[in-house]
């Protein structure tokens, strides 16, 4: 695979000297219960199939903050500026530490959600724009973004199946939208959909209809994540992981 | 460089920071004022530089496994800030207190530029905190504060010697080069910022005379006496 040059958002991360990287970030983004996880499973197993070594990074896996982030959520003690802030440090610290390394090293690194989605939330809970896109900035450009669009009732409906609750902090209960959670998660769901939009003018997303059948949606990533990579998709059947 | 909105100064308080080297003596005459203050009556809230419960364990962590990069160490430490400033600073500073901070927004700015974050980054990062309204910029030459620290030969710690950068593998000869470009931000910082400059190297008495008679000229203080709580 040739070097590519990778160019960074904006800002460069003094922690990298030589932006070059031989291996291929891309990013899915969307919210619980899009489909995100099945996905990314199935491309991962495809992908080692074919040899290429995959790592994956997402939300809350640093080894720095990720168990103290999820502890603060479980308090009423997270202010806004605080959580954006908490987030990014867990991103850079999985960007630094594992997911630059992983490039370097010729890995495809498939992100169950990016900064993307990061930001969607810091916009929707009133961040700065032009604040949230600083931070930012020294992220490195994937490759590709694929975007789940699922329909609000979609949303819960995968959400009841999975959990039977939904979550205080995707319902956006700490906005006051609504004291009913219900409510709130459609409207905080609506809100991040409508960040996600403007966003996808500007950076280009690739926009995936995640209410289609799982085998219909990873034939179209693995066209899209093949032809960047060279890999055929002849003859090739795509199995749905098996309902557990 | 993109546009920041700065943030609304609508509060009735008042905030002053300190700043300085380590060494400088700046967190005794902070302290000094505090206690001055508190005896006199006035409603004061103190804060000090990297104490926020909520980073904390992260914090101790990734200092001492050794887990932080110049980024990390930069957004870390604004996160605690932003705990601080989101649920003590501004509200304390909207009820009318005066809010005292041992260290503020310059020692990040001051110290990440020196791990070689850029600058207009961190700055836009912190760019939703207010300025203070009065910064005490404690300042003596750069070997008394580094004799200060150095004389009684402490154990410095890995990430104030600045042993992270690998600039030297002795740690006092490392936390000197430090200091040394710390001292060269704050330097560069003092105009931009309007810091209020105290020569550090006076006897802590006189230079604390100096700074009360300071905050007795700029702030009406009687506004913020203790109101009765009955």
């Amino acid at each position: 695979m040739p070097l590519k040059d990778r160019p960074f958002f904006g800002r460069k991360l003094p922690e990298v000297r030589e932006a070059k990287f031989s291996g291929k970030l891309f990013a899915i983004e969307g919210a619980d219960g899009s489909g995100r996880s099945t996905q990314i499973g199935m491309l991962s197993a495809w992908l080692e199939a074919k040899g290429y070594a995959v790592k994956h990074m997402g939300l809350r896996r640093s080894n720095l903050v990720a168990e103290e982030l999820e502890d603060a959520k479980q308090g009423n003690v997270l202010t806004n500026t605080t959580m954006s802030l908490f987030y990014a440090t867990d991103f850079f610290d999985q960007l630094i530490h594992e997911i630059i390394p992983a490039l370097r090293a010729g890995f495809i690194v498939l992100a169950d959600r990016y900064i993307y989605t990061l930001m969607a939330r810091d916009l929707a809970r009133g961040a700065d724009r032009a604040w949230t896109r600083n931070l930012y900035s020294p992220a490195i450009v994937p490759d590709a973004v694929f975007y789940f669009r699922v329909s609000a009732a979609q949303l819960v409906d995968r959400n009841f199946q999975k959990n039977s609750t939904l979550d205080y902090w995707e319902s956006g209960m700490d906005l006051g939208l609504s004291r009913d959670m219900f409510s709130s998660f459609v409207k905080f769901q609506r809100m991040l959909q409508a960040e996600f939009t403007k966003m996808q003018k500007e950076f280009g997303f690739e926009i995936i209809n995640a209410n289609l059948k799982v085998e219909t949606i990873q034939r179209e990533l693995r066209k899209k994540i093949g032809g960047q990579l060279g890999i055929g998709l002849a003859a090739q059947a795509i199995q749905p992981p098996q309902a557990s | 460089m993109a546009p920041v909105v700065s943030p609304k100064r609508n509060y009735t308080g008042k905030l002053l920071a300190v700043e300085g080297l380590d060494g400088s003596g700046k967190s005794t005459q902070i302290y000094l004022v505090k206690r001055w203050l508190e005896l006199e009556g006035y409603r004061v809230f103190f804060t000090e530089w990297n104490s926020s419960i909520l980073v904390k364990k992260s914090t101790t962590k990734g200092k001492k496994r050794q887990l932080l990069t110049p980024t990390t160490f930069s957004l870390i430490h604004a996160t605690d800030f932003a705990d601080r400033y989101e649920r003590q600073i501004l509200p304390l500073l909207r009820a009318g207190y005066l809010v005292l901070a041992d260290r503020y927004i310059f020692t990040a700015l001051a110290r990440d530029a020196v791990r070689g974050v850029d600058r207009d980054w961190v700055e836009q990062l912190y760019s939703f905190a207010v300025h203070p309204d009065i910064t005490f910029y404690f300042r003596a030459p750069l070997e008394v504060s580094l004799n200060r620290i150095l004389d009684g030969r402490p154990a410095l710690k890995y990430h104030e010697a600045g042993l992270d950068m690998g600039w030297s593998t002795d740690p006092y000869e490392s936390f000197r080069m430090f200091q040394g470009k710390v001292f060269a931000e704050y330097e560069a910082m003092q105009e931009k910022f309007g810091f209020t400059v105290f020569d550090a190297t006076e006897e802590i008495h006189i230079q604390q005379a100096k700074v009360r008679e300071f905050i007795r000229q700029k702030i009406d203080l009687p506004a913020f006496r203790r109101r009765p709580c009955h």
